[in-house]
């Protein structure tokens, strides 16, 4: 008796986190995989009657003569989701690697500076970050102004509402992610191989792809998931930069569970969102365990 | 200069690569403070520099009811989540007879790994299917839960890092273990409680997609107030409140990292 109740005091400093996050977080996960088999209530919530409406909606809708046909509007905005993430991913790792590589390379005092430089943004208001771009992207926003007025073009280019300032407002908002772990992988890089590289008469270049690279391939993945799954979900960006009309899953979950009212069909695209996000970290887990990596920075 | 090419760790343009990183990064913020000092109602054509904004944001009452709320939030969340990532820090980084320790410390970095659109809409539902409404405290649990990992990342860190033979010397100089805990760990482990405590203060006043969604009619949050005003129009009285949430960001982060960093 007193064995089990010693076991149970060793858990006692564990208990408070395990049950608030079990209860508020594990659940709320649960209830929504239940609900998202249930039919929507017109007036919000759901009505307790099994249904798989909600999953065949992605795919098909009713027509006048109630039968079911084809509705690509939602598999529209699963897949613009995705390339939008999947572009966002592309662009910080074309920026983001030159940018920790030349970090890695600075003398320890400077990279610390400028480590704490690239976390501070991310550390302010994303909405607040995100509106700054609609005053720079906007039709009467500084590009368009400092470009009429130096007499490029006369009428304002449109930027904003468009995919790529979402593109754009992803990148501005996940690049850190993406500059962290890769930073990580390379501060830890051994300088000799470089050099040995080097005196084997590799060029620059050559270096980079196949020492550099290859070495950096665990940071690389690890931001790329960082990049990918808020990305995937973004809210924010979507609907500022993207003026609510190039809608991406995340507004289109909020709006089931606001003026759309349809509970169990938000549900399921939540579920859907909930499962690339696990396929994804699955893969990265088996590929680390691998590899003998971690997602560490 | 012959020197510098020579270097190999140098690739070419990847310096410029870093200087148009940083002013990407910057610029944008540089612009939203600056024209929060504009004297036209314009957000984009300068015309002259006052404060008015700054004023006419802090006279208008639904800003002050909702930094109200923001702070209230931000707080209560703050201890919340600081307490109880202490306990499963320290549990998990000193108590060897929990089993299965990287279920724990997956559980704990869940919210940090689900889409936050996720995590709202699912807190929502729960709040609804269990009746919860409490105003401000079903926003105030919403928040804690999602700050737990941020408190928690920089005391298991600080944990980590802290030499265990101080803690083992006070035992065997017949200090109990709460003395040994109260009198030697938690002195030492300070730094890493405070700078996560700042974590997710920020973490909580910034929040907003899942405040949006758990938020019930009058309690109105900050950043949710912000995003109503954008949905309306832009005016310099959005950068002003903007720049003044921004500057606490940036101080609480500098602060954390300052505290997180001492020996």
């Amino acid at each position: 008796m007193t064995a089990v109740l010693d076991r149970l005091k060793a858990y006692a400093g564990v208990a408070p986190a395990t049950l608030v996050i079990g209860v508020f977080m594990i659940a709320p996960l649960m209830i929504i995989f239940a609900y998202s088999f249930l039919e929507p209530n017109p007036y919000g919530g759901v009505r307790p009657a099994f249904s798989t409406g909600a999953y065949t909606k992605l795919f098909y809708e009713r027509d006048l003569f109630d039968e079911m046909v084809f509705n690509a509007t939602y598999l529209k905005i699963t897949f613009r989701s995705l390339w939008i993430a999947a572009a966002s991913v592309a662009a910080c790792l074309l920026i983001g690697f030159p940018v920790a590589y030349y970090i890695a390379m600075q003398p320890p005092e400077r990279r610390n500076l400028l480590i704490l430089l690239i976390t501070i943004p991310f550390w302010t208001n994303l909405l607040i970050r995100t509106y700054c771009w609609i005053l720079v992207l906007r039709d009467t926003g500084l590009i368009n102004n400092a470009l009429i007025s130096a007499g490029l073009i006369d009428r304002p280019f449109t930027m904003l509402y468009t995919e790529g300032a979402i593109v754009l407002g992803l990148i501005y908002t996940y690049i850190p992610f993406m500059v962290l772990p890769i930073y990580a992988s390379l501060e830890r890089l051994d300088l000799r191989l470089i050099e040995a590289s080097r005196d084997l008469y590799a060029t620059k270049w050559g270096t980079l792809r196949q020492i550099v690279l290859p070495l950096a391939a665990p940071g690389i993945i690890a931001g790329s998931i960082l990049v990918f799954i808020p990305g995937l979900g973004a809210f924010i960006a979507p609907e500022l930069l993207g003026g609510g009309k190039n809608l991406m899953l995340g507004s289109l979950v909020q709006l089931q569970f606001s003026s759309a009212r349809n509970w169990p069909f938000g549900s399921a695209l939540a579920v859907v969102i909930m499962a690339v996000v696990m396929l994804t970290l699955m893969l990265y887990a088996r590929n680390a365990r691998r590899n003998g990596g971690g997602l560490q920075h | 200069m012959k020197q510098a090419t020579r270097d190999i760790r140098i690739l070419p343009g990847f310096n410029w690569v870093t200087l148009a990183f940083f002013l990407y990064l910057y610029l944008p913020l540089i612009i939203l403070v600056v024209f929060s000092f504009n004297a036209s109602r314009s957000a984009t054509v300068w015309e002259g520099f006052s404060v008015d904004w700054y004023f006419k944001a802090f006279a208008n009452d639904d800003i002050r009811r909702a930094a109200a709320n923001s702070l209230i939030i931000a707080t209560v969340s703050m201890v919340a989540s600081t307490c109880i990532a202490t306990m499963a820090a320290l549990a998990l980084a000193r108590n060897r007879r929990i089993r299965r320790k990287p279920v724990f410390s997956g559980l704990i970095m869940l919210p940090l790994m689900m889409p936050e659109i996720v995590t709202a809409v699912a807190t929502l539902t729960f709040f609804a299917a269990i009746g919860l409404s409490l105003g401000l405290g079903n926003i105030i649990i919403a928040h804690t839960v999602f700050c737990i990992p941020f408190a928690y990342l920089p005391i298991r860190a600080r944990l980590q890092g802290m030499d265990e033979s101080l803690e083992t010397a006070a035992q065997d100089l017949y200090a109990g273990r709460w003395d040994t805990l109260r009198l030697i760990t938690l002195p030492l482990l300070a730094p890493g409680i405070l700078s996560g405590a700042m974590l997710a203060f920020i973490i909580s006043i910034d929040d907003f997609i899942i405040t949006l969604m758990v938020a019930e009619a009058g309690s109105t949050t900050l950043p949710i107030y912000i995003y109503s005003l954008v949905r309306l129009g832009i005016t310099p009285e959005i950068n002003a409140v903007s720049t003044v949430l921004l500057i606490i960001s940036i101080l609480f982060v500098g602060l954390s990292y300052r505290i997180g960093k001492k020996r």
